[in-house]
């Protein structure tokens, strides 16, 4: 008798599988976007399912404290993507920018990188973990490639050969690992399983460890968009179809920063390695300053989402690496909100770029007259990424920057001047684009305001008042992973 | 083990190594399509070997992708893409390959400084493949980096998986599932390269990454 | 006693290597000749040639400075002493603690260096040429040299020549990349310094092909003579390295008895034979390169000789 979190957790991974192979036979390409929605909608409720009921570890998949919420976060932004996706594409179809073979393609592409990220989440073997992060990178690739223009397939080659780069490094630090904990672990699949890894943590060797958090940093930190690993990021985001962008961004660099924190985990767990800390603080210190002077000068809208994005990532990382109940515990607010905020943006820019038919910012003003929903919806989203209160984001950066000048001044200093630079740029662009005289095509946008204002909603509620119970859960990964 | 087994095996992991070098050096493209199948040859004898001294029967199938996957479909396929896109005859101008080779030694040396005392716990033969595997990787990443054409920068990449192969079975007792999912990886990756390159070439008559740089999405 | 026949044993050595000589160069030549279909000179015609040109009226430029004069004997006596101080068939004799590969190496490259000031020296552009692409050569053929033979020491433990031979008949040594490399290096460096296919070919005086022959062109009579006993011991002596480092077996050691000097000696020439065989083999075999792919060729051979150091390291530290 199979208990019913197996069935569930089963289901999070299979419903993807069937979905992609469906819907790369399915011709129509309005019920292929239903149906995409629809099992979206599936793997989440499945994915909910798990957070009660949770089944026991197995020797490949596992459901513990650190994924669970992410796994639900996951694959409730893959389902509200999937919504938007249905009408973003619906447009696209209608100018000719993709024709429906094509959509065949992406759909199932969609689909796959749904199961990829999953898998990833709730792998319990090193190993899987990282062929799961290799093939949602793959899906990704095809995808950012899928308007065949000369700028999409640079994006697209770029980001295949760097995060190619990076996943080998990252199988690197992989092998070490192993080699680590081979003398207290021995040999097959349990010496891979993630739950025996952290238990036994303690007793590696410190060296092959130490050089294993390295290049497992390098490699996966090239897949969150850290700098000086970032390149690939502007230009996959602004050549892709938005729905990618808004999963890039909003869930596929969460799950690489997932793979980075397994990993310290297991660093911290073993007194005699290299702290972790450092390198983190200094990749995601360095990420943030650059980045938010980055976005002065950007012409092109989604690009300049991008290096937001980068930014943010530096800060989650700056705050993982800082450590400690207080800062671990903002940096996993930061991931949620930062996910539910950045996708919110993207849906909205997405409509925005239909509508005006252009991605350059010089062409588009003025939208809170023209598309008032689709204006205010930017604004909202944009008040929100930059940290302004009452939006969640807010307090997750207040809460990054306290506890660290509780510790290091100058570091909370710099990461303080960053956001702001940042937030000056970000809301100088925004009264470009939003306020001021209409400029463009007037058309009306059929966009699905749904998904936006769903999470900007949970955003805001995020900001004023967070359940106690996400609270505690919080609190105790937070403990865990230091 | 005995003194012979370690030899062979430091016999095949060091003649990688001189492979990726060879690789380096290369300016045809068929030259270097056909070194990358040597390159497969000889990290698929050494899986074997390290399959037949640590007693392992599993090693002996990720040897045999090793061959057959790499050493024969994949060159096979490639030679058939360069002719298709039409580039067989070119000869790319390696830019600086006195240098380059130096830039190769200093990273050989580097690995090996950097894996042997840190493995100072591990087997000889661990260690030994693992210093190995490393400098094949940082020169595969040397590849990468010093060349233009998308198809020597691909093949640059595939070396970097064999320095991982490498890498993998020099670990004792890694399980299977790694070992056919990276294969797995692979194969899709090779894909992905094929319909890459057909587009890049449908789009610009060309497999110079330099000609893509003038499409670098608008620099703001 | 023991002494006495060590010293008779050295000065029969002298007096091998330079008997010996002139008789390889013949063999190979024959043996390129066979390979070609055609007859090819007697095996003896090298020694001819030396006495012909011994016989010979010197002829000097005018513009011939007393360096030019004194070269041929210089070199002449460096490459004999180096020559000699290879182990051929005896290792172990009374000059082989000065029998370091290092000095080898300098003395050569003495050599070297003497025969690129005589040929700068008469002022012809022909000698320039051939000084030039000399000292290109040498200027990477030298490390790799180095290379190799750290290489070499590192494995034995000394620079000595009669040590590495001893190390290499021993049985710590076993199946090594490192070896391989540095055979390989050797072999390419040889190649290289002796002038022959696929660096620079011996047998033309073209100016494309010119290396070593173009040093020379101006000398004549009994200076020539020295200098072409120079490069018949040259070339003997690379090949000894070769066969006393790689192919150590059935060299005698000192206090053996004379039987296994007279062993070591008929297997040396065997061995010598044989190397000269594969040297006809391979010069017939291959084209010449252009000149300015010889610091390819030698840029390949330095990196065999570091490649061979570095993995050498490998297993040093296990």
């Amino acid at each position: 008798m199979t208990e019913p979190g197996a069935f569930f957790l089963g289901a999070v991974l299979t419903i993807p599988v069937v979905g992609a192979a469906v819907l790369a036979l399915l011709p129509d390409d309005r019920t292929a976007a239903r149906l995409n929605a629809l099992a979206a909608f599936l793997t989440f409720v499945s994915a909910a399912v798990l957070f009660v009921e949770r089944p026991s570890a197995g020797r490949y998949l596992i459901v513990d404290d650190l994924n669970v919420v992410f796994i639900v976060l996951s694959t409730f932004v893959g389902f509200t993507t999937s919504v938007f996706s249905g009408s973003y594409i619906a447009h696209e179809l209608e100018t000719g920018r993709l024709t429906p073979a094509y959509l065949r393609f992406y759909h199932a592409m969609y689909q796959a990188l749904m199961f990829g990220m999953n898998l990833a989440l709730l792998a319990n073997n090193v190993g899987l973990m990282w062929v799961a992060v290799e093939l949602a990178t793959l899906t990704t690739v095809l995808m950012v490639g899928i308007y065949r223009t000369p700028a999409a397939l640079e994006a697209a080659w770029k980001y295949f050969l760097l995060g190619s780069v990076g996943i080998a490094l990252a199988l690197f630090g992989t092998i070490l690992v192993y080699l680590a904990a081979h003398e207290s672990v021995g040999e097959g699949l349990d010496a891979m399983a993630w739950n025996v890894l952290v238990d036994k943590a303690a007793a590696f060797d410190p060296a092959l460890l130490n050089l294993a958090f390295v290049f497992l940093l390098l490699g996966y930190g090239t897949k969150v968009g850290l700098v000086p690993l970032h390149a690939w990021l502007p230009d996959a985001h602004a050549e892709g179809p938005t729905p990618i962008s808004a999963v890039l961004s909003g869930l596929l660099l969460n799950v690489a920063l997932f793979a980075v924190l397994r990993f310290k985990t297991i660093m911290s767990a073993n007194p005699a390695a290299l702290a972790p800390g450092p390198l983190m603080v200094s990749l995601g210190l360095l990420s943030v300053v650059f980045a938010s002077f980055m976005l002065y000068r950007r012409h092109d809208i989604k690009r300049m989402f991008a290096y937001s994005s980068i930014e943010h990532m530096g800060i989650i990382t700056f705050a993982f690496g800082m450590g400690g109940p207080l800062a671990n515990f903002a940096g996993l607010l930061h991931m949620t909100l930062h996910s539910l905020t950045k996708s919110a943006i993207f849906f909205c820019v997405g409509h925005i770029a239909q509508v005006k038919g252009t991605q350059r910012m010089s062409e588009i003003r003025g939208l809170t007259v023209s598309h008032p929903m689709l204006g205010w919806g930017l604004t909202l989203g944009v008040v929100a990424i930059v940290g302004l209160p009452p939006m969640g984001i807010f307090m997750s950066e207040f809460l990054i920057v306290t506890s660290t000048f509780a510790r290091q001044p100058v570091l909370a200093i710099i990461l303080g001047l960053s956001i702001l630079v940042a937030l000056g740029a970000l809301l100088m662009h925004l009264n470009g684009l939003a306020f001021g005289e209409p400029y463009g095509s007037n058309a009306p946008s059929k966009a699905s305001y749904v998904p936006v204002f769903a999470h900007l909603a949970l955003v805001f509620a995020a900001g004023i008042w967070l359940p106690p119970a996400l609270v505690a859960w919080f609190q105790h990964v937070a403990a865990l992973l230091n | 083990m005995n003194q012979l087994a370690l030899d062979v095996a430091h016999l095949f992991a060091g003649g990688l190594v001189l492979v990726s070098f060879m690789l380096l050096y290369q300016d045809r493209l068929t030259g270097i399509v056909n070194n990358f199948a040597l390159h497969a040859l000889v990290v698929s004898l050494s899986v074997a070997w390290q399959a037949y001294i640590q007693q392992a029967p599993h090693l002996y199938i990720t040897a045999a992708i090793a061959l057959i996957v790499k050493a024969v479909v994949i060159p096979v396929a490639l030679h058939r893409i360069i002719v298709r896109l039409g580039i067989h005859r070119t000869i790319e101008p390696v830019v600086g390959i006195g240098l380059t080779m130096l830039a190769g030694i200093g990273l050989v040396a580097l690995s090996i400084m950097v894996m042997l005392p840190i493995t100072a716990a591990a087997g000889t033969l661990a260690r030994e493949d693992l210093a190995f595997a490393l400098s094949v990787v940082l020169l595969g990443l040397l590849m990468m980096i010093s060349r233009r054409n998308a198809v020597s920068q691909v093949i640059g990449f595939m070396s970097i998986e064999n320095g991982l192969i490498l890498a993998a079975t020099g670990a004792k007792g890694m399980p299977l599932v790694v070992e056919i999912s990276v294969a797995f990886s692979i194969l899709i990756a090779l894909i992905v390269i094929g319909v890459f390159l057909f587009r890049i070439r449908e789009r610009f008559d060309t497999v110079d990454i330099h000609a893509l740089h003038e499409h670098r999405g608008g620099r703001p | 006693m023991a002494i006495a026949l060590d010293a008779a044993v050295q000065l029969v050595q002298l007096a091998l290597v330079l008997a010996l000589a002139p008789l390889l160069t013949g063999l190979v030549r024959r043996l390129k000749a066979h390979m070609l279909r055609r007859q090819g000179p007697p095996l003896v015609q090298p020694y001819r040639d030396l006495l012909r040109l011994l016989r010979k009226e010197v002829v000097l430029a005018h513009s011939a400075s007393w360096l030019f004069r004194v070269t041929p004997y210089l070199v002449f006596a460096t490459t004999w002493v180096a020559a000699a101080l290879v182990p051929t068939f005896a290792a172990g004799l009374v000059f082989s603690h000065a029998a370091d590969m290092i000095a080898i190496v300098a003395l050569l490259g003495s050599a070297r260096f003497l025969l690129a000031l005589a040929g700068l020296d008469v002022g012809t552009s022909f000698g320039g040429i051939g000084s030039s692409r000399e000292m290109m050569i040498a200027s990477l053929a030298e490390p790799a040299m180095l290379m190799v033979v750290f290489t070499l020491s590192l494995l034995a433990g000394s620079t000595q020549l009669s040590s590495i031979a001893a190390s290499m008949q021993g049985s710590g040594v076993g199946l090594r990349v490192s070896l391989a490399l540095a055979l390989v290096g050797l072999i390419m460096v040889a190649i290289a310094e002796n002038a022959r296919i696929p660096v620079d070919n011996p047998a033309t005086h073209l100016e494309l092909t010119m290396v070593h022959e173009a040093m020379i062109l101006e000398y004549s009579g009994r200076h020539l003579a020295l200098i072409e006993a120079a490069s018949h011991l040259k070339l003997l002596l690379y090949l000894s390295v070769i066969v006393c480092v790689f192919f150590p077996w059935g060299i005698a050691v000192s206090g053996q008895g004379l039987a296994a000097y007279f062993t070591g000696l008929a297997v040396y020439v065997l061995k010598l034979a044989a190397g000269g065989f594969l040297l006809a083999v391979f010069e017939t075999a291959i084209a010449k390169m252009r000149v300015f792919r010889v610091p390819d060729f030698l840029g390949a051979a330095l990196m065999l000789g570091f490649l061979a150091t570095l993995l050498l390291f490998v297993s040093r530290v296990a």
